[in-house]
């Protein structure tokens, strides 16, 4: 048997290599897309209480969750390989150390005596 | 030469490349299919990654005044219809899951579903464009869009600091609406490609690497939302 019969059955069948031909079932984004919409609708009805500064946190919470059902299912990252999910939590690694430290920066100005 | 051997639909003969792997869809460069789509798939990661940072700076923008003058976001943010929003977010939201149903039928080689929900995802995509140009048009003859020198008129107190909220609000929204341009003119190719029958369960990785640019784009949806258009309780807008 040569290289080409041996290749044959490998590219047929998508289930050979999980990680990268993992074929996610229908009922599995229509489950994702139910929570999502559940989410998105706690999401409106949150807004709907005065929560004072909890409703900042409330809502980038869900919004975070819903983005990590997104990238994890629709996005297929839970079914790829490590190498991608370096890649993916790299971009929202240097979002974070962005965010962190010019918020943390901002907010204890304030706290020197010199800068009130 | 070259231009013979990087064509996908058209194995060369001559290629060693063809022979040794028995795929036409190989380029001569990868080892195998495998390989060749976790290139793909790392390097569109590697690109959303540089989108991240992209909207992430004007997250950070928005963060940073929001924290600075929370009264006149809240007060602006009443000005956007949140049904509009909500409305738009279900439409991207289900947009999202035609365009995973259309990965899924591209994996599995079934050509008139992929059409089909590529379809789909392309029209709720103009439909989250034509609630957009609404909002925009009504923004526009309230006198709540300071862009580009328009009047900017502003009943209440801090106008300098609404019309800030306004200005992140357009920059924002406008550049998510550009990748929205580009993600539907990007399907509208895919839906040509596939009709003339390009892809099958081999060979997919466009509507693969297309999917995750328009879930991403959908992502920056799920925080814009929240963000701009439900501040400080939406009933107290009412």
């Amino acid at each position: 048997m040569g290289p080409y019969e041996q290749r044959i059955p490998r590219e047929q069948s998508s289930h050979h290599d999980p990680m990268v031909h993992h074929i996610i079932p229908v009922r599995t984004y229509l489950l994702v897309f139910g929570v999502l919409f559940v989410l998105f609708i706690l999401t409106v009805v949150v807004a709907f209480f005065d929560l004072g500064l909890l409703n900042f946190v409330v809502a980038i919470s869900i919004a975070a969750a819903k983005a990590v059902l997104i990238i994890l299912y629709f996005m297929h990252v839970r079914y790829s390989s490590r190498m991608t999910w370096v890649f993916a939590g790299a971009a929202f690694v240097w979002l974070a150390l962005m965010l962190g430290m010019t918020m943390a920066d901002y907010i204890s100005r304030s706290w020197l005596p010199i800068y009130r | 030469m070259d231009d013979a051997r990087t064509r996908m639909d058209e194995p060369n003969p001559l290629s060693a490349t063809v022979d040794r792997h028995g795929s036409p869809y190989l380029a001569h460069h990868f080892d195998d299919l495998e390989q060749q789509f976790e290139s793909a798939r790392l390097g569109t990661w590697a690109f959303l990654a540089t989108e991240v940072m992209f909207f992430g700076g004007m997250f950070l923008a928005y963060t940073v005044y929001r924290g600075a003058y929370p009264e006149a976001f809240a007060e602006a943010s009443h000005h956007l219809d949140w049904r509009l929003g909500a409305l738009n977010t279900i439409v991207l939201l289900t947009s999202s899951l035609t365009m995973a149903l259309a990965v899924w039928a591209g994996q599995t080689g079934r050509r008139r579903p992929l059409i089909i929900f590529l379809a789909i995802t392309m029209l709720l995509g103009l439909v989250f464009l034509g609630v957009k140009s609404v909002e925009y048009t009504e923004k526009y003859l309230e006198g709540h869009m300071p862009l580009l020198g328009l009047p900017f008129a502003w009943e209440g107190e801090h106008a300098g600091q609404a019309a800030l909220f306004f200005d992140l609000y357009f920059v924002m929204t406008g550049f998510h609406a550009l990748h929205m341009i580009i993600g539907i003119g990007i399907i509208a190719v895919l839906i040509g490609l596939a009709w003339r029958g390009r892809f099958n369960a081999h060979y997919f990785t466009p509507i693969e690497m297309t999917g995750l640019y328009w879930h991403f784009v959908d992502i920056v949806w799920v925080f814009l939302y929240p963000l701009l258009y439900l501040i400080g309780g939406i009933a107290l807008g009412e």
